[in-house]
């Protein structure tokens, strides 16, 4: 048994956690039975099909919106895919260019048997899996020699809307001190059912999330890391209606970290979440295939629901997420989960409250590099209070050991960072996670107190929250409001036309692969 | 570097107050101290320290002192400064623009409705266009509100919906068409490139070619919106930071009413 600093009963976790099983495996059930545009798109790109057409539109779009009108998107676009190749000869790229020409269609072929098509696409198979795998493997080299940061990482953004002077803005910031460099994405990305192409230079409070922007980003960024003599991770956002393109896209370039949430996109994006569980699904097992730690979204629930009230949902959401991944092979090592600084500033002994939040978060998943998110919600425009709700933000982190943090900015509420902005804040997180290292090997917290006393509270909170769930399951949960006080209908939402019910014919073999590393 | 916070120079200024010459205060009436920090695209040196200073007494300042400098990344250096602003204006004719209801709290709201408008008001809110947020139309709509602040959906005399994020333009006029809305409340919070301002006034355009414009009450909300900003883009009304449900309730049932007594 684990030994708590809070004196958690674990014996509630664990039942806490079978539960949050349950929950997972009831989603599975759904997902298993469906696939989605998303996904079949995402296969498309693993077949090796990129680029656009003279209209601009990426060419997986083509290929999926050519087997939909002709209602074979149950069969799955491999199932098509490799039957063509079988047939024709091409590859899934010329196909994909005569299917735009109109000189194709390749649902009205003859029709081989599954074996023979499996083997015909092998060859784009291994290519796209030996790529991830390479991409893998260089970051792993990158850690073995250069090195990483300590924890918790230092995490900061950049969002100028132009990649080339992201660039510029990424390499200060690492050399300024910071561990990850996130690429804020243009507002709206999210909900575009397709993934712009090529490298882009405009966009508004941040930058398009294109393959071509993440190769740049990944290439400045290797050099960067050599120069400074510590490995610069990279992490983009893996959400919306292209979650698994975008999965497969950082894998192919070699991304490190991900937004990947799907309960986000429901709440907060109203995508339909029959779409987006599907989605979440395939772009998880990608993302722990390439060895990406993903960040899920829970902080953002405390910017809509009270944070002192609903801390219970964001670990009731941090268990449902846990198992998800697993189901989806992602290692606890890769699992980002998320919590937030987010208590109101004038609500008496709020510190504390945090410090058992945190503490309590790190014990229940103890391998897992938590995403520590900073105040956002109660920063004014006061620059100067700003800074210290930080600098206390900063504390609970180096005190309780968090995994990956993402630096709150004196400016928030005000504009996207200044580059002096990150600074001051790279600043004040190094100075206190020096000046604090080793306090949480040196403090404990009193039995009964008020820290033991909340943490204990919200574990009861969130077991008594999941075994409410299990009874009805995470559609009907969202439906009712459960997470962030928000409500969303099972077939509300944008995306759920895109989802389909898998049909006999259907193959997507990348699933077993990427999940046991077994080969075909 | 020297002088700054312990300087003995002699102040020899009127140190009366005249809102006719107004400028910052430090420690003294009319001593124009302000403090101001920035970055310039140069790497740190004494022309770096000089060039700021010069750009100081560019902006204004008298006595610029440059208190701390730091070479953020190369060829990028930052500096906290301090001046004595020489630049006053006149406080005395100021005249800012402002929304002039009387503020009410959510009961004598509602039962000023029932007296002077005699049914319930209904009001559409939505961040609309690309932008992501929904804090700011949450805190005015939403049953919890802000702050201790009641949202509109909890007032008996609102029939309230909340759309919430990246809320089309043209979805957003059909839902109004559809609940027959009395009042559109639109948030905005990403303002880079001034995207806000662009779907402020494509909001009022469509309005207008649909026939609408006159017949709703139209009210703009954000961080950085002002009701003299509002005005401009042909909105009714504007509330930016520090404003609450009851701000922009008192004015809707105001302006309601305003509206029924004129058509009578």
């Amino acid at each position: 048994m684990q030994k708590s600093k809070l004196g958690i009963d674990f014996t509630k976790v664990e039942r806490a956690r079978s539960v949050a099983r349950n929950i997972a495996l009831d989603v599975q059930v759904f997902v298993d039975k469906y696939t989605t545009v998303a996904v079949e798109r995402t296969l498309c790109r693993l077949l090796g099909i990129d680029g656009i057409n003279k209209d601009e539109a990426p060419l997986p779009n083509i290929v999926i919106d050519h087997i939909r009108k002709n209602n074979g998107l149950s069969e799955g676009v491999m199932f098509w895919l490799g039957n063509a190749v079988i047939e024709t000869g091409l590859s899934p790229q010329q196909l994909a260019e005569r299917i735009d020409t109109g000189q194709m269609d390749i649902t009205r072929l003859k029709i081989h048997p599954t074996e023979a098509i499996l083997s015909a696409l092998k060859p784009w198979i291994d290519a796209s899996l030996n790529r991830i795998s390479e991409r893998r493997e260089r970051r792993e080299k990158y850690l073995s020699t250069i090195g990483e940061g300590t924890r918790p990482y230092i995490y900061v953004i950049v969002a100028t809307g132009n990649i080339y002077e992201d660039v510029i803005q990424a390499q200060a910031a690492a050399r300024q001190g910071a561990d990850i460099i996130a690429v804020i994405r243009t507002t709206g990305q999210s909900l575009l059912d397709y993934v712009p192409f090529g490298a882009t230079t405009e966009g508004f409070g941040g930058t398009y999330a294109t393959q071509e922007n993440f190769r740049i980003m990944r290439t400045a960024l290797d050099e960067v890391s050599e120069e400074v003599d510590r490995y610069i991770r990279l992490c983009n956002y893996c959400s919306g209606l292209c979650m698994p393109e975008i999965a497969v896209m950082g894998a192919l370039e070699g991304l490190d970290v991900m937004l990947n949430d799907a309960l986000y996109g429901i709440l907060f994006r109203d995508i339909n979440m029959q779409r987006t569980l599907v989605d979440q699904y395939f772009s998880r097992i990608i993302n722990g295939y390439a060895g990406v730690i993903i960040n899920t979204g829970e902080d953002n629930y405390l910017t809509t629901a009270d944070g002192f009230d609903e801390a219970h949902t964001v670990l009731a959401s941090d268990l449902i997420n846990e198992q998800l991944a697993l189901l989806a092979g992602l290692p606890e090592e890769q699992m980002g989960l998320g919590h937030a600084f987010e208590l109101n500033p004038e609500l008496e002994n709020g510190f504390l409250y945090e410090l058992a939040q945190a503490q309590m978060t790190r014990e229940i998943f103890p391998k897992a590099p938590l995403k520590y998110m900073p105040p956002t919600k109660f920063m004014t425009g006061n620059i100067f209070r700003g800074h210290i709700q930080d600098a206390l933000f900063n504390a609970v982190s180096i005190w309780t050991g968090q995994g990956i943090q993402l630096l709150g900015m004196l400016t928030e509420a005000i504009h996207t960072p200044f580059m002096s902005d990150r600074y001051l804040s790279i600043e004040n997180a190094r100075y206190i996670f020096s000046n604090m290292k080793n306090i949480g090997d040196e403090v404990e917290f009193r039995e009964d107190g008020i820290i033991r006393n909340r943490a204990k509270f919200v574990v009861e909170r969130a077991l008594s929250l999941l075994e409410n769930m299990e009874k009805e399951g995470l559609f009907t949960a969202l439906e009712k409001g459960l997470f962030a006080d928000v409500k969303r209908p099972r077939n509300g939402g944008k995306g759920l036309d895109g989802v389909a019910r898998k049909e006999k014919n259907y193959i997507n073999p990348f699933i077993e692969i990427m999940k046991g590393g077994s080969s075909l | 570097m020297s002088g700054g916070l312990y300087s003995t120079e002699s102040r020899e200024f009127d140190k009366t107050l005249d809102l006719r010459q107004l400028k910052p205060y430090g420690d003294t009436m009319n001593d124009g101290k302000t403090q101001l920090s920035f970055t310039l695209p140069v790497s740190a040196s004494d022309e770096a320290t000089e060039a700021a200073k010069q750009l100081m007494k560019k902006m204004g300042f008298e006595n610029p002192q440059v208190v701390f400098f730091k070479e953020l990344a190369p060829g990028f250096t930052f500096f906290n400064c301090y001046g004595n602003s020489v630049h006053t204006v006149d406080y005395t004719v100021i005249h800012v623009p402002k929304v002039t209801s009387t503020k009410m709290d959510m009961q004598e709201t509602d039962e000023y409705i029932k007296e002077n408008v005699g049914r319930k008001i209904v009001v559409i809110g939505a961040s609309t266009g690309t932008d992501a947020h929904t804090v700011g139309i949450d805190a005015i709509m939403n049953m919890k509100g802000y702050a201790g602040h009641y949202g509109l959906e909890r007032y008996e005399m609102f029939e309230a919906l909340n759309m919430g994020s990246q809320v089309l333009n043209e979805d957003f006029i059909a839902k109004a068409i559809e609940l027959k809305a009395d009042v559109l409340l639109v948030s905005q919070t990403v303002t880079q490139k001034d995207v806000h301002i662009k779907n402020l006034i494509e909001l009022v355009e469509l309005l207008e070619a649909e026939g609408l414009r006159d017949k709703v009450i139209l009210v703009c909300g954000g961080p950085r919106l002002s009701h003299e900003l509002a005005k401009e883009l042909g909105y009714d009304a504007g509330f930016g930071m520090n404003a609450y449900a009851d701000d922009v309730a008192s004015y809707i049932a105001s302006e309601m009413a305003n509206r029924i007594k004129h058509k009578n």
